[in-house]
């Protein structure tokens, strides 16, 4: 499912929105969600899961192309950590085992 | 700082979209109940410019209880992961505000 199958799909529900009105509502979501994390801020969805950042110490690392050692400062990546509702549903259908 | 949380996505959309109360909730609830269904149905969420939630399926491994040392097995599970698109990577990775 893309953003636009997201948008068209909540759409569907919400037949007295127009459809811009609902893009525009998708948009600002991912938007604010963006912006929590930039600044640090924990994200946390009920049933759905929670988002924060991680630290990744600096390091060491090459130039693919060259070989050249090249030292990587330290950062920050998005976590998201699945919430129970989430991982019951997905989890639900039996997983085949090979 | 307080999380943020549906009800802060809510009151955005009400402020700043001008959609009544009602609908700003039952969007915000929509649209991660939309994901959620994607997932349940086995299929991948990809949301440009902030990131994809992919399927994993995991096999039954030995596990073991944490307080009494017990063997348990794992059974086999599929998880969701979240893989962040390059531009929120690109976006979060120089913070410096401590904490």
């Amino acid at each position: 499912m893309t953003k636009s199958e997201l948008i068209e799909r909540i759409a569907r529900q919400q037949e007295q929105l127009p459809a811009r009105d609902v893009e525009a509502a998708v948009k600002m979501i991912l938007e604010r969600m963006t912006q929590a994390l930039v600044r640090n801020q924990r994200i946390e969805i009920r049933g759905f899961g929670s988002f924060t950042l991680h630290y990744r110490g600096p390091r060491v690392g090459r130039n693919p192309k060259t070989g050249e050692r090249v030292e990587l400062p330290g950062k920050y990546v998005p976590h998201f950590k699945p919430g129970k509702d989430l991982r019951e549903r997905v989890n639900a259908r039996p997983v085949r085992e090979d | 700082m307080a999380a943020l949380t549906k009800a802060d996505l809510a009151e955005m959309l009400y402020q700043e979209l001008g959609l009544n109360k009602r609908e700003a909730k039952e969007i915000v609830e929509a649209f991660f109940e939309e994901i959620r269904r994607a997932l349940e149905n086995d299929e991948q969420v990809k949301l440009s410019g902030f990131g994809n939630f992919d399927l994993r399926e995991k096999r039954s491994r030995p596990g073991r209880n944490p307080k009494t040392g017990e063997e348990i097995p794992i059974s086999a599970r599929r998880v969701v992961t979240f893989r962040p698109g390059q531009k929120l990577k690109a976006r979060v990775e120089s913070y410096a505000g401590g904490e």
